[in-house]
Order: structure tokens, then C-alpha cells, then sequence
């Protein structure tokens, strides 16, 4: 049986960009062509809905819910006069440790992205988007502005789409750094020239976004997604998925695997089918201890989840949640208290600052890890640990997702792993310091 | 001499800087929302954002240096501090972790005699951690320049810094 893979069908085994006549040539733009000045704004939300289509940079929320609450209907100006601009916002800001989904989409079919945010922008009828890109990404920038530059000239971009009265403006916006750009407030505050502190909701950057007006921000991913819906319609979508849950997704398996990676498949792929028959199973010597499901600030999950279904509904059940779809996984040789250190030290160095339970809460888990790791722990490190978990991982006690983020693997760690704490606490020291990695 | 003295006083901006910044400014609907675009701009000029220089950007955006500061310093890519001609960002996010990226780190500080943060005397190298770089399938990877260099090793070191950067 061949798998359908719509997001990666562009893809090269050497990974060189598809320009646009090589898109083109493989069936490119006819999503545009369908939607642009052929189907309403409405219809194209209708089709978005009835697919199921749900955000693929973690969160999974419903991308045509997200949309419906965009204001819709003419509003040429606001109220003070100004031109009153609606904006969709691509975030390329791919930083969620062990995920590199995005790059591949990004590098390989600049053009793809494209589609999706011209079919995207047309349905919440904004005229302005953004891709907001991390620095590092500098290949995919360059991509991208040459991508933008040849949808000009064809009439792709720019003023009366395809000799309709619709018109988009797209930029390309490199940013400077730092993990919480990603998250879509933040993200809106540096876009704005802003430190990127996330901002209270509401209101939802729907109603009041990029300089207080509407917008959308969605995953790279997510947007690869809509011209091909729009194409081919909301049961062509529903049917590619495995299990409830509609559409393929980038998995990617990454640490002691024989072949490390990133492949579209069915949604809804067993973990194991991805870890064993993609990934080629662990590397000879190591085993499997646990893996955490789809990236840095997603819970632990272990060799009785293996059989799971990876959607969000059903990895969500087992207590973690898919997130970006990208696997790390934990072998036996690795320290699972190192493990966790290195994410607390990730996500604490990349708080904002913002509020207190995020800017102070995760350097005291960190250092409490640091202590532990290096033989200067004691049993109350454990409590201590746990109630961080609790205070800092309550949704409501911080200013946005990341600390609570940050808490999923450690209380996770915590349930599974708690012999190997209490091994370090014990022995004043850590057990894999001999040959391992800790 | 007077003419002398204002530009040691007034930090300017280059024409072609000015041009870059204004590009930017044309799709905004205020100077000061391109903050780190020009801060980005300058730095591509200047290797780094020096005081003077981040006066001018101010000036030239509308806003205060203090608060231009403040977003400047947020941000981990913007150098308020000189750089070496090649930057090193080492990812030491889990993936690179579990293969290895505290023995590299150690190797780079061997070879070079830098540690984390700081700059080799000939000026060639500076040493920075990073972000997961979105490449852990190649694990350990790290940046040198604009170039991602994946499945790093000690060979691969040796002959990047005998090469002198990319």
C-alpha cells in the first residue's frame, strides 16, 4: 500500500529546494486557483472545519474554530481613520527542543508554505502576513524571499490575485532569538519590535493581534495543510488519518535510534510502527526507557505506551500530549535526572522574565536537578520537586504555557523514573557517570 | 574641526544602512516596530551593536536608547558585546545532549581555549550556546556563520578551526 503523503510529495531524497516551476509542474497553485475569487471566504472556513485540521505546532487546537472568530465583513478603515488591516502570521519559529519538522517543509518546498498562507489569509481575508522566522533559519529565508518574489511575478501575490479583487502583501521577518518567540502572543510583541513577552488573553490576537488588530498565527505545518483541503475537500482530509484525529503529520524520532528522522505518515501511526519500522529501533547496546512524545515540554511516556495511537487524543489520554509530533527518546544508558536537567536548564534560561513562578520558580527546579545530579541531594529534594511541579505546572499561576511546559517533564520523571532520583540521592552521586551519559 | 568633532559626538548611520532600515519602516505603522530589524541591519554592517550604535538606531527610530536597549539585550542573537569574525552556536538542547554536545563543548574549548561566552585572542572565534537548531535527526549539530554543520565530531572540528571558520 502507498501512503498518501500530500506535505512531503515535493520533498527530494537530497533535500534541494522545488523552485516554482518544478511546484508547479507537480500540481502547485491549483489550491489558489480553486479558492481565490472561485470560493467565498465562508465556504473555504466551511471546508477548514469540517476537516478537522488541528494546529500542528503542540497545542492541537482546532484551526478552523480558531479562524471563525476572526471579524469578518467590510471595515476598509478603523476608527481612527487608519487603514484597517488584518494580518496572518506564519510561526516559523521552530525551537522546541528535539522538533525539526518545520525546517524540512520550510527548505524543501518553500512554495508549498506559500499556497497555504495565500488560501489562508484569503479565508480571514487578511491583507498582510508575516512569516516569522528564527535567525538560524537563514537557507529558509533566502528560500522564502525568492519564493515570495517569483509569486509576484506570477500574479500570485501582490495586488487582485488572479485577476480578483482579493490582494495580500507578504514579508519575511528573520527574528534575533529566543524560545518564547514561539509562543504566538510573544511572538506577536517581537513582531511589533517589542521584547517578546507574552500577553494576557483576552483578548485573543483573533480580535486584537498585531498592532491591535485581527490576526492568526499558525504552525508551519498547519498551514502546508489548507490548500490541499481546499483542493480536495474535508473527507479527502478526514480520510488520510488513522484514527479520529484528520490529515498526515511530520513524526520525527530523534537520540540512540539506528536511523533518526522525520517522516509524514497517517495521523494516528502507532509510536512504535514510527520508533521501530521508521526509526529502525534502538541502537545496538541500547535500550528503550521511555520517550517524551513531541518535544522538550511534553510528559514521559514508557515501553507500556508503545502501542498508542500518535494523535492527540490518544497520547493525551496516556498523560503526555503529542505536541510537535517529534519524538526524544530516553535509552537505557542515559541518565533520566541528566535528562530532565538539561530541558529545566533550557526552559529556565529562556524565560522571559515575565511573571515569578517562570523567571525564579525554574532556576530553583534546575538547581534543585543540578544538586541531585551531582551528589548533593537529599530526600526532601523530591518533595520539593514535586510541589514546583504542582505550583508552577498549574495552569493559572504563570503568564503563559512555558513554565507549566517545563514541569511536564519532571513530574513525569518524577512518576517513572523515581528509583533513579533516589539512586543519585543514595549513592550521592550518579549512576551513569560510568561510560553513560549524565 | 568642528565637522570632525560632531561625528565623534552624533553617532550616524550608514546610507546603506539608513536604506535597509527605512525598507523595513515602509510596511509598519511605526518607526520604533522595526526595532530589531535595524538592530539586526546594524549588526550585519558592524559584526556587533556598540553603544554609539545603538543611539543612532534609536534616533533614527523614534524611541529612547534606554528602551531600545531593553529590547536589545532580550534577545540572545543581538551582540551588545564584540563577536569574532565566526561565531560558533553550539546546540545543547536534549537531542544534541544525549549524543554528546558537553564532550564537544569541552573539545572546543580545547582546541580553541574558549569556553561558553567568550572569544578567541586572534578575534577568529566566539563560543555561544543555542536553541535546539531543528536538525536532531543529525545530532550533535552546531553553526558556524550561516553554515549548520551536522553529526559534529572531532574531525570535524579539527579541520573547521584548521580552516579558520566556514
Amino acid at each position: 500500500m502507498s501512503l498518501e503523503r500530500p506535505l512531503t510529495r515535493n520533498v527530494r531524497p537530497d533535500r534541494s529546494p522545488t523552485d516554482l516551476a518544478a511546484y508547479e509542474a507537480n500540481g502547485g497553485y491549483q489550491g489558489l486557483r480553486a479558492a481565490v475569487g472561485r470560493l467565498s471566504p465562508a465556504d473555504c472556513l466551511q471546508v477548514l472545519k469540517d476537516s478537522n485540521l488541528r494546529g500542528r505546532g503542540g497545542a492541537g487546537f482546532p484551526t478552523g474554530m480558531k479562524w471563525s472568530f476572526v471579524p469578518m465583513g467590510e471595515n476598509p478603515v478603523d476608527a481612527s481613520g487608519r487603514p484597517a488591516h488584518k494580518y496572518l502570521i506564519c510561526n516559523a519559529d521552530e525551537m522546541e527542543p528535539g522538533t525539526f519538522k518545520d525546517r524540512l517543509l520550510l527548505e524543501c518546498d518553500p512554495h508549498q508554505l506559500i499556497e497555504g498562507m495565500i488560501c489562508a489569509a484569503y479565508t480571514i481575508q487578511a491583507d498582510i502576513a508575516y512569516i516569522f522566522i528564527r535567525a538560524e533559519y537563514h537557507k529558509a529565508a533566502a528560500l522564502l524571499r525568492e519564493a515570495i518574489a517569483a509569486c509576484e511575478e506570477k500574479g500570485y501575490l501582490g495586488r487582485n490575485i488572479l485577476g480578483s479583487d482579493y490582494s495580500l502583501t507578504m514579508h519575511v521577518h528573520s527574528s534575533a532569538g529566543r524560545y518564547i518567540c514561539g509562543e504566538e502572543t510573544a511572538l506577536i510583541s517581537s513582531l511589533e519590535g517589542k521584547r517578546a513577552n507574552p500577553r494576557a488573553k483576552p483578548p485573543f490576537p483573533q480580535v486584537s493581534g498585531l498592532w491591535g488588530r485581527p490576526t492568526i498565527v499558525n504552525n508551519v505545518e498547519t498551514l502546508c495543510n489548507v490548500h490541499h483541503i481546499i483542493e480536495r475537500g474535508a473527507e479527502w482530509f478526514q480520510s488520510l488519518g488513522l484514527t479520529a484525529d484528520a490529515g498526515t503529520k511530520l513524526y520525527g524520532v530523534s537520540g540512540r535510534v539506528k536511523n533518526p528522522g522525520c517522516w509524514e505518515l497517517p495521523m494516528g501511526t502507532p509510536v512504535r510502527e514510527i520508533i521501530e519500522d521508521y526509526a529502525g529501533g534502538m541502537e545496538d547496546g541500547y535500550r528503550l526507557r521511555g520517550f517524551l512524545p513531541g518535544g522538550g515540554s511534553t510528559d514521559f511516556l514508557v515501553e507500556e505506551h508503545l502501542d498508542l495511537a500518535m494523535d492527540y487524543d490518544t497520547i493525551g489520554k496516556a498523560g503526555s500530549r503529542m505536541g510537535t509530533g517529534t519524538m526524544i527518546i530516553l535509552d537505557d544508558r542515559t541518565c533520566p535526572v541528566g535528562f530532565v536537567k538539561n530541558l529545566t536548564e533550557f526552559f529556565a534560561r529562556e524565560s522571559c522574565g515575565f511573571c515569578t513562578p517562570c523567571r525564579d520558580g525554574l532556576p530553583w527546579s534546575a538547581q534543585v536537578l543540578d544538586d541531585i545530579e551531582n551528589g548533593r541531594g537529599i530526600p526532601e529534594d523530591l518533595d520539593t520537586l514535586q510541589r514546583q511541579v504542582e505550583f508552577i505546572g498549574a495552569i493559572g499561576n504563570t503568564h503563559c504555557a512555558l513554565a507549566p511546559g517545563a514541569m511536564e517533564p519532571i513530574q513525569s520523571a518524577l512518576r517513572y523514573f523515581r528509583a533513579d532520583f533516589e539512586r543519585h540521592i543514595d549513592g550521592a552521586g550518579c549512576p551513569y557517570c560510568d561510560g553513560g551519559q549524565h | 574641526m568642528s565637522g570632525q568633532m560632531e561625528t565623534t559626538l552624533i553617532p550616524v548611520l550608514s546610507p546603506e544602512e539608513i536604506a535597509e532600515i527605512d525598507a523595513e519602516i515602509s510596511h509598519v505603522p511605526y518607526r520604533s516596530a522595526v526595532a530589531i530589524d535595524a538592530l539586526k541591519i546594524v549588526q550585519a554592517h558592524r559584526g556587533w551593536v556598540s553603544d554609539e550604535s545603538l543611539r543612532a538606531i534609536a534616533r533614527h527610530l523614534e524611541m529612547s536608547a534606554e528602551e531600545l536597549e531593553g529590547v536589545a539585550t532580550f534577545y540572545n542573537l543581538i551582540f551588545r558585546r564584540p563577536v569574532g569574525d565566526n561565531v560558533i552556536l553550539l546546540c545543547n538542547s536534549i537531542s544534541c545532549w544525549i549524543k554528546g554536545c558537553e564532550n564537544l563543548q569541552a573539545k572546543i574549548t580545547e582546541q580553541l581555549g574558549i569556553n561558553l561566552g567568550e572569544t578567541t585572542p586572534d578575534n577568529q572565534f566566539t563560543l555561544l550556546p543555542v536553541t535546539c537548531l531543528g536538525a536532531c535527526d543529525k545530532a550533535p549539530v552546531m553553526m558556524v556563520g550561516d553554515a549548520l554543520h551536522e553529526n559534529v565530531d572531532a574531525e570535524t572540528l579539527t579541520k573547521l578551526f584548521r580552516e579558520g571558520g566556514e
